[in-house]
């Protein structure tokens, strides 16, 4: 009875709200790149509309290829021009103000509340379009639509694959008069965050789906760390693991039939493998010291772990099967919370040198370790799912806040926040398969 | 007073050393340095047979220096919630702090949870509830961890006292309350940390 009470009062479910007022984050740039491609991106025309629009397509769109590291986005205040068609532009105007690409585009009435937002990404110096498409959307759908006009542009540019259109999930912690947990996921910028959980006791390690449609997390709703898992459009919950001491570290094998986590049932903190569907449970590491924060290689084969059984934190590997881990960092005291990049390559991780805690990347081939971040308390690498970017948390003052950095360490962006403590972000999957 | 705590110390002492030095006997698995879980409970002490714990071989002490006369409260007759409610007791200090990345029980706070320890034993009306803290460097999972190991070894030394498995529960929160906020070693030593939860029955 005591603990159905305390389900009701301490957690709220909140069902998926959209739209804008909940944006709280915004971006703001630390550093740029030199070398980065300048593309102009001419603000939309909206002359047309009957009302003005809830969010500004090029400005986010802007927003979103800066942070890429990759291209340069001229400042409104340098446009020599405000051309909305290709027809209207005039080339030599933008190869004189020192431009490689220009976006154009306009924003259009249709029955029904709908838009339709036309786009056409031109080359300046050959004086043609190189991609141009109309895109409809909702209200609500505004961002996700200037978000895959930038994938757009992105891929012609880059020839990679976007990911400016997908979602993070991250705990945000209040500290006002009781502490409060709050499980959230937004836009890659930032913006549109939506609650998914709200809780008075700790909330930690969300992991993703790989359809994107559910996070694993750990909650201490009922005094101790246990693992759930919920849908996020049905807001539909359920324990998955609530065995006697810690349950933590949730993370989803690439097909979305396993979970990876870490019990301490059996002793020490050690890697165990739950099918989701009959829960049936395997044992991975069988070690007196702490192995935990498990993630799995995109293929599913391996599993990468913190293990500190050499006597302080390192990064081992180990068959999804089991069998022998192998240790993979040798350099600095203290290497955890890895993520593997898409492509297998790299290993993001938090670094610890000279007392201080930065994100570096370990290039598997070659051995070499890269220090990606200059803070001095960087914690949970998230590699995007085109592997260009590293989402992580740094703190601020008495805060964590939300960082981008390219994985060539060029470029390092910041999604600020007004409100809470921010952590433990985690970047969600394409949202359709290419 | 001063010649009760001469003789406790003296008694905890010794304690310490044959729980060290028992710990030590029984191989590696159980080192009470690094914090290691027991592996499969085989090699778990918990107090009973090994050692009886009544230190009467080293009682060769010769007495209090004289002088001030403080009176001594008779323990026996107070409840555990009374033990507990006086604040000139070791009972009032509850937590119990660790250096980085450690799990190792000091000397000093093995002393503490000796008279913890025994308290619990003789209280079986008493429950504690052992929860364990980082501070905020490293990872956070890795800290749950890390802080599991620190109530485990906690609670590993009061089983050893005779507490009984029944009347300890540990938790373990990582960094994710901590007693000081802050990014230096002033908070973070605060923060590095089991708290000693009681609950009288």
């Amino acid at each position: 009875m005591k603990q159905s009470l305390n389900y009701l009062l301490g957690i709220f479910l909140l069902l998926s709200i959209s739209g804008s007022a909940f944006a709280a984050l915004t971006i703001e740039v630390t550093s740029g790149v030199d070398g980065a491609l300048p593309i102009a991106v001419v603000p939309f025309d909206t002359s047309k509309l009957s009302s003005q629009l809830p969010a500004d397509i090029a400005t986010i769109v802007s927003s979103d290829l800066n942070r890429s590291g990759v291209l340069k986005v001229l400042e409104p205040g340098g446009l020599p021009a405000q051309p909305h068609y290709s027809n209207q532009v005039r080339y030599d105007q933008w190869k004189a103000a020192g431009q490689d690409y220009l976006v154009v585009g306009r924003i259009l009435q249709k029955p029904g509340g709908m838009y339709d937002i036309q786009f056409q990404l031109l080359d300046v110096l050959k004086q043609k379009q190189l991609i141009g498409y109309s895109l409809p959307a909702n209200k609500r759908k505004l961002r996700a639509a200037a978000h895959e006009i930038s994938d757009l542009i992105y891929e012609k540019i880059t020839g990679t694959r976007g990911a400016f259109n997908t979602r993070i999930a991250y705990i945000r912690a209040q500290r006002n008069q009781a502490r409060k947990y709050i499980l959230q996921v937004a836009d890659t910028d930032g913006f549109n965050a939506q609650t998914v959980l709200e809780s008075d006791e700790p909330l930690m390690s969300p992991s993703w789906s790989p359809d994107g449609e559910s996070l694993a997390y750990v909650s201490f709703e009922n005094s101790r760390p246990e693992i759930f898992i919920q849908h996020l459009a049905t807001a539909k919950r359920s324990k998955i693991s609530g065995f006697k001491g810690i349950n933590s570290a949730p993370s989803w094998s690439p097909d979305g039939k396993n979970l990876a986590l870490v019990l301490s049932k059996d002793g020490g903190a050690d890697v165990y493998v739950m099918n989701t569907e009959t829960k049936r449970l395997s044992r991975l590491t069988k070690h007196r010291g702490i192995d935990t924060e498990p993630v799995w290689s995109a293929n599913g084969k391996s599993i990468v772990f913190t293990s500190d059984r050499s006597g302080s934190p390192q990064l081992y590997e180990i068959a999804a099967s089991g069998g022998k881990a192998k240790r993979l960092t040798f350099e600095g005291r203290y290497n955890s919370a890895a993520d593997i990049s898409p492509d297998g390559k790299t290993i993001a991780m938090v670094h610890s040198e000279r007392g201080q805690y930065k994100i570096a990347q370990l290039e598997r081939e070659t051995g070499n370790l890269t220090v990606l971040t200059d803070a001095s308390l960087d914690e949970s690498p998230s590699f995007s799912p085109n592997g260009k970017m590293v989402l992580y948390a740094s703190t601020r003052g008495d805060n964590g806040v939300l960082y981008v950095v390219s994985v060539d360490g060029r470029s390092r962006h910041k999604l600020s926040d007004q409100t809470g403590d921010i952590r433990e972000p985690v970047w969600g999957p394409y949202k359709r398969k290419q | 007073m001063k010649l009760e705590m001469t003789l406790k110390k003296l008694h905890l002492l010794l304690l310490a050393a044959v729980f060290v030095s028992a710990c030590q006997s029984t191989g590696d698995q159980t080192t009470l340095d690094d914090g290691a879980p027991l592996n499969d409970g085989q090699s778990q002490i918990d107090g009973s047979g090994t050692l009886d714990g009544s230190g009467s071989d080293a009682t060769s002490f010769d007495g209090g220096d004289g002088g001030n006369l403080t009176p001594i409260v008779d323990d026996a007759n107070l409840s555990a919630q009374q033990m507990l409610d006086r604040v000139d007791s070791p009972l009032a200090t509850r937590v119990i702090y660790f250096d980085f990345d450690s799990a190792k029980i000091s000397d000093e706070s093995l002393s503490l949870l000796e008279v913890h320890g025994n308290f619990i034993a003789s209280n079986g009306n008493v429950s504690v509830r052992l929860e364990g803290h980082t501070d905020e460097r490293g990872s956070r999972e890795y800290n749950i961890a890390l802080a599991d190991r620190r109530a485990q070894s906690v609670r590993r030394v009061l089983l050893f006292q005779g507490a009984s498995s029944d009347q300890l529960e540990t938790i373990s929160y990582g960094e994710e309350q901590p007693a000081m906020l802050g990014h230096d070693e002033a908070a973070w030593g605060k923060n590095r940390r089991v708290e000693l939860v009681y609950n009288v029955n």
